[in-house]
């Protein structure tokens, strides 16, 4: 291993160490991939297999369901379960839960019409008012956690009842509050699309800050004597990046194009992943739900942590609440019910995020609802009932959830924690 | 039977002083007026037996647990340690006997737990640079800093709790057991870490059960019993068998039979032909 070049020129500080293997070129880039996924560090790889799988499937049963209107139709209706998802990846870093988000989101649907069509004031005050009253919800199901000890799924159960309730309250009754079409929130969640140039551009942006993101990066870690990810590689995975999100426009820009509102949540998915990856609170969250009391010795405040992931979880589903009533241009008695809770915790879980707290990511929410929402377009072409969706879900959930006890088990075995 | 007088207080180079310390846990009286004066530039052993309270002690001093009665002086001031962070605040760092460390983590995340550089855009590149610093002083042997600290010896994640303790430039260092899992090369490590912290003026309190350890780097042994001081002894002059007995409180104990035992072992053999 030791040639004359490594003798003159002292290795990186990280990769000093004559048992570490390291990657020299593309081949051993992708080697010690597949080493990583035989060992159970699958990361997003049984997601991104599980859609190709579901989208063959559908698209064998009926060749409309690949079809660009009906991908554009995806990319919209995904957006108000994928946002509520992000809030649940959030408490489910911490190891808690949150039942009531679709409560929730039904009761800030709910305030956004009432206060938009009854009390005839500014979208942005009613939307600001669901979601000021949603974050307030989060902050008692945080007093509730940390000062009386109600475990969280019970104090969200609780909320679940409640705040459907309220819900009915603020509707006083109506079955349905229409918003008009005309408002901004009824033409954002269905009508407005990005420029077709602009999409390019935005996809061609992605790309270029993706691989100067990394060539700063690889220029840093070289300069403080660290070991860098070679630039051919870095290359390559820009170029695929850019491939792929420009295909993915070019395709959606055939017929109505890329949705202001799919943009919005892209745009939430990568704040959050900032957040949790990048910043000193995303650290304290992750360790909370690796080690709560590890992280209050390092002078972690937990109970601010846990708190603030209960605001961001209800103040995310009162947004995706919002959405989904936009998305209907009416508030109703329904919205929030039956399978909103399930769909977004599942949407968390299918995408790569533990139940066990202290693993998952922003990404886990996007590909998740991508796969459950697949599944319920796919279903709905075919003319199969909920029933179908239900059986099929649940299915979806539990192969997902097996999988990553099975991959903890062999991550466990192969020293990938 | 104490040798070591307290210092007095108000005295600016005691470090930390504690008077009187009590700590139950529902019925059963952990720690005892329990007295302790550690000085800048001091090395403090505390031993005592399995449940004796020496950890008990260490988590009140770094504000896990709050005493119940007693009184904690830093520097002379009176202060109330009642959270980890004000501990931290205050310039007390604790490596703990379970280490304390976030296992879904990967290395360089549990070294600087709580105290990231640059809070709203990590700086991971001079983290990584300063972990790997810091792992290398104390001969370390751990390959990569990538791996989630779950994939780690017992060792090795002691070294890590140990490595974690010195980032924030500390005033007062509590190590439990520090060398409990460690090999060798790294225990002499940690005993050349604690010269070197005590030569730069820092306090040091140090559980270890090792009593070659505890008279290699102690300048004072502190002994607990059952919760309460049993005694505070110079180390320079101060022999095992001392020490043992007041652990166990008693000159006639386990460990003195089993070492009578064993010369009289030995001296038989020599007698044979
Ligand atoms: N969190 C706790 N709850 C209840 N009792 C406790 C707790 N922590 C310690 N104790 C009790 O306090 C006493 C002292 O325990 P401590 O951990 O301080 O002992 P120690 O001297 O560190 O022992 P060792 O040498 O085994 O580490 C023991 O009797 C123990 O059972
Ligand atoms: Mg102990």
């Amino acid at each position: 291993m030791s040639t004359t070049e490594d003798n003159r020129v002292a290795p990186p500080a990280d990769l000093r160490d004559e048992r570490l293997a390291t990657p020299r070129d593309i081949a051993d880039h992708v080697r010690a991939g597949v080493r990583r996924v035989r060992d159970g560090d699958l990361g997003a790889l049984p997601v991104i297999a599980g859609i190709v799988v579901i989208w063959t499937i559908f698209q064998v049963l009926n060749p409309t369901f690949l079809s660009s209107t009906n991908l554009v139709n995806l990319s919209f209706d995904m957006v108000p379960i994928g946002v509520i998802a992000l809030g649940i990846v959030c408490v489910l870093l911490v190891g808690q839960i949150d039942l009531s988000v679709g409560s929730v989101s039904g009761l800030s649907g709910a305030i956004t019409a009432v206060v938009m069509v009854r009390f005839e004031q500014p979208t942005w005050l009613a939307v600001l008012a669901a979601l000021a009253a949603s974050c307030l919800i989060g902050w008692l199901y945080g007093q509730g956690f940390n000062r009386i000890g109600v475990p969280s799924f019970v104090v969200t159960l609780a909320g679940l009842l409640a705040f459907l309730g309220v819900q009915l309250l603020v509707l006083q009754g109506e079955n349905a509050i229409n918003l008009p079409f005309d408002s901004t929130l009824v033409k954002f969640a269905q009508l407005w699309f990005v420029p077709d140039w602009l999409a390019y551009t935005l996809a061609v942006a992605a790309g270029m800050g993706f691989s100067a993101a990394g060539w700063v990066r690889a220029r840093t870690r070289r300069r403080a004597g660290l070991s860098a990810q070679s630039p051919q590689w870095l290359v390559a995975k820009s170029v695929l990046l850019l491939a792929a999100l420009l295909f993915m426009v070019s395709y959606l820009c055939r017929t109505r194009g890329v949705a202001w509102m799919f943009v919005l949540f892209v745009a939430l998915v990568l704040a959050l992943n900032y957040v949790l990856t990048r910043t000193k609170y995303g650290r304290s969250v992750y360790a909370v739900g690796g080690n709560a009391e590890a992280a209050r010795r390092a002078g972690i405040n937990v109970r601010r942590v846990y708190t603030s992931v209960f605001v961001i979880c209800s103040g995310l589903a009162a947004l995706g609440g919002v959405l989904a009533a936009s998305r209907l241009a009416a508030a109703n008695q329904s919205a929030g019910g039956g399978d909103v809770n399930l769909n977004a915790i599942a949407a968390a879980v299918i995408g790569g995020t533990s139940l066990f707290g202290g693993r998952g990511s922003a990404f886990a929410a996007l590909l998740g609802t991508l796969v459950i929402q697949s599944i319920s377009s796919g279903l709905t072409l075919l003319n199969l009932d909920s029933s179908y969706r239900f059986v099929i879900t649940g299915l979806v959930l539990f192969i997902a959830v097996g999988l990553d006890a099975v991959a903890r088990r062999s991550r466990q075995a192969h020293g990938r924690g | 039977m104490s040798t070591g007088t307290a210092v007095p207080l108000g005295n600016t180079d005691t470090a930390l002083s504690l008077r009187g310390i009590c700590k139950h846990f529902g019925a059963v009286a952990a720690l005892t007026d329990i007295d302790l004066d550690v000085a800048a530039g001091e090395v403090v052993a505390i031993v005592g037996d399995n449940g004796a309270g020496k950890s008990t002690l260490v988590k009140v001093l770094s504000g896990v647990h709050a005493a119940d009665a007693g009184k904690i002086f830093f520097h002379g001031d009176e202060v109330s340690l009642g959270s980890p962070a004000e501990a931290h605040a205050m310039g007390i760092a604790t490596v703990f006997q379970d280490l304390a460390l976030c296992e879904n983590l990967d290395v360089k995340a549990n070294l600087f737990l709580g105290q990231e550089l640059r809070p709203w855009m990590l700086d991971e590149v001079a983290m990584e640079k300063r972990s790997w610093e810091l792992l290398r002083e104390l001969s370390a042997k751990i390959p990569t800093l990538d791996v989630p600290v779950a994939a780690l010896s017992g060792g090795q994640r002691q070294t890590v709790a140990i490595a974690r303790s010195l980032l924030s430039s500390p005033k007062v260092v509590l190590l439990d057991e520090p060398t409990a899992a460690l090999g060798v090369a790294q225990t002499a490590e940690v005993l050349n870490l604690v010269e070197r912290l005590k030569d730069n003026g820092l306090g040091v309190v140090m559980i270890s059960h090792n009593m070659e350890d505890v008279r290699a780097v102690a300048d004072r042994v502190a002994v607990l019993r059952l919760g309460r001081n049993n005694g505070v002894f110079d180390a320079r002059d101060v022999s095992s068998a001392e020490i043992v007995a007041a652990i166990t409180g008693a000159a006639d104990n386990v460990v003195s039979r089993r070492a009578a035992r064993h010369t009289l072992a030995q001296r038989e053999e020599k007698e044979q032909p």
